[in-house]
């Protein structure tokens, strides 16, 4: 079965989703984050959605479920790059994904990673990051 | 109004889906529905596409290019023959579901269109118009 | 009609054009048609004069009941004209209509000196000649709302286009300074350009002023949330700025929940809290002054 790639850069995995899911992809997709994270224990996940034209709610709540996951297994998430078309759809369907991290680009997105995974080193005594 | 072209398809399996959202795309292309409306009319098709898989064990999708006045138009059926919804008002408010998801198909997809129609009976099916105008 | 069942008003128009014209000059004093300094007596005369050569003209053809055709298209040109000329001159359509309208007593009374002794054919040629011009008057209001409807749907279109300014304030900082009602139309013209430029210049923080906004109810409230949710949703912060203490307590009243969303009260703060997320920091030079 088709599968969408999963890119580690050092302590962060990287996904690019760049074909119009369908929902087993998707399904897919969840697992094999979640497994991922767990093998490598990536501190960050970026998922980058800037070639998707459309997000419904299946595809939005996968999304939710992935950074909810990944926040179990200390790994935050971040999904960058939503078109203003999907971000107002989005809206309008009443999805506004709370309690997914956002970003405008990939560069902008790893800057946040980085950023709220250092800040979380320093806050647990420099346990994992000294390491 | 006049019904300026048709076109049925069945929508049965989860990878039909896919198809119902690259065919909606391609008509909302053809009628000349701006980037934002393409979206927002794709989605509401991929919800309803969803729900007639999940819920009413598939059917078939109408596309149909309508015309009024210098309006045009696209509307989208779904007919399925499944159990069909006993309370419409009940399945029509946010978050409620009877699945797992998130209970946004039938209120989103209103939401997201110019036009709703509902109409279910129990035990014999449902049929969802939704339309948009330009 | 006449004896011979022609009508004939072309040639009591023909016969009579001087009387008539004077006639209809000082009834169209008596109607209080607003002149004021507009029109000139001889502009008027001038233009009344033309009209109802015009007219006599078309006439000759016998059609005095299809004004839409060929041998018509002179006055009609000639009405569109004068209607155009007096509705930027700010005539009511009222005065506009009665240009053509005072010209019935005049022709009326020359038709009853002609057949003061035929009741008969006399209310036939009435009704000929009050049919046409209640179709000219008429066409002379629809000229104005015509004209009404491209002005109205001229300064709609310039309006939106004033009324969607994103400013770009620093690097990576825009602001969107709202003025007056925010609509569905509108605001779905505002949301679409605001989340173009986040993507085009990258922007992290927007700032949405709604100084100039008069009122805020529960609709425009949930508009601006969901400008707000979706910028979010493409990784851009938004602050609003400029809530007058009235706005802030209807905004309470109505029960709308800003409290996921920074606020601030004047545009300036809300440029500090967007530079200082950015990493800037402001500060005043010493010892220059």
């Amino acid at each position: 079965m088709e599968r969408i790639p999963i890119l580690q850069m050092g302590e962060f995995l990287l996904v690019t989703i760049q074909v119009d899911m369908h929902d087993r992809l998707a399904m897919a997709l969840q697992d094999d984050l979640t497994n991922r994270i767990s093998k490598t224990s990536a501190r960050g996940v970026l998922i980058d959605i800037s070639s998707l034209e459309i997000v419904d709610s299946f595809i939005g709540r996968i999304l939710g479920t992935i950074a909810t996951m990944s926040q179990i297994l200390d790994a935050q998430t971040v999904v960058v790059g939503m078109q203003p078309a999907v971000a107002i759809t989005l809206v309008e369907l009443g999805l506004s994904l709370p309690k997914i991290r956002t970003a405008l680009n990939v560069e902008k997105g790893m800057e946040l990673l980085r950023a709220s995974v250092g800040r979380r080193s320093k806050e647990s005594g420099n346990g994992r990051a000294k390491r | 109004m006049a019904v300026q072209k048709d076109e049925v398809m069945s929508v049965t399996s989860s990878a039909d889906i896919v198809l119902v959202r690259q065919i909606v795309r391609k008509w909302s292309v053809e009628l000349g529905f701006s980037l934002i409306d393409q979206t927002k009319i794709v989605t509401a098709a991929s919800e309803l596409a969803r729900n007639m898989v999940d819920y009413g064990g598939g059917g078939k999708l109408r596309l149909e290019a309508l015309s009024e006045g210098i309006r045009r138009g696209l509307r989208l059926t779904f007919e399925d023959t499944g159990p069909g919804i006993p309370d419409i008002d009940l399945a029509l408010k946010d978050g409620y579901t009877t699945g797992n998801g998130l209970g946004l198909g039938l209120s989103g997809s209103k939401r997201l269109m110019n036009e709703f129609e509902i109409y279910s009976r129990v035990g014999e099916g449902t049929r969802i118009a939704i339309t948009k105008w330009r | 009609m006449s004896l011979n069942g022609k009508t004939t008003i072309p040639e009591i128009l023909k016969k009579y054009q001087a009387e008539l014209l004077t006639d209809w000059l000082k009834e169209q004093a008596a109607a209080g048609i607003r002149r004021d300094n507009f029109i000139k007596e001889t502009e008027l005369r001038q233009q009344c004069s033309e009209f109802l050569s015009l007219l006599t003209n078309a006439t000759q053809s016998g059609n005095l009941s299809d004004i839409f055709a060929p041998e018509w298209s002179q006055v009609r040109e000639m009405l569109t004209s004068i209607s155009n000329s007096r509705t930027r001159q700010g005539f009511t359509p009222r005065d506009i209509a009665l240009f053509v309208f005072s010209f019935k007593r005049p022709l009326f009374d020359h038709l009853r000196k002609e057949f003061a002794h035929n009741g008969e054919v006399l209310a036939d040629e009435i009704w000929s000649a009050t049919d046409l011009l209640d179709k000219l008057g008429l066409l002379t209001t629809e000229i104005y709302q015509k004209n009404r409807e491209e002005l109205i749907a001229r300064q709609q279109e310039e309006m939106l286009e004033l009324s969607t300014p994103v400013v770009k304030l620093w690097e990576g900082i825009l602001a969107l300074p709202l003025i007056g009602t925010l609509d569905s139309a509108r605001t779905q013209i505002v949301m679409e350009s605001l989340l173009q430029m986040i993507v085009e210049t990258s922007s992290q923080v927007v700032i949405i002023d709604i100084t100039g906004v008069p009122t805020v109810d529960t609709l425009v409230a949930q508009h601006l949330l969901k400008t707000v949710a979706a910028a979010r949703l493409m990784g851009t912060d938004c602050i609003i700025s400029g809530i007058r203490p009235q706005i802030a307590q209807t905004i309470v009243h109505l029960g709308v929940d800003l409290s996921d969303v920074t606020t601030k009260a004047k545009l300036g703060d809300a440029f500090l809290v967007a530079l200082s997320r950015s990493g800037f920091k402001i500060s005043r030079s010493e010892g220059e002054f």
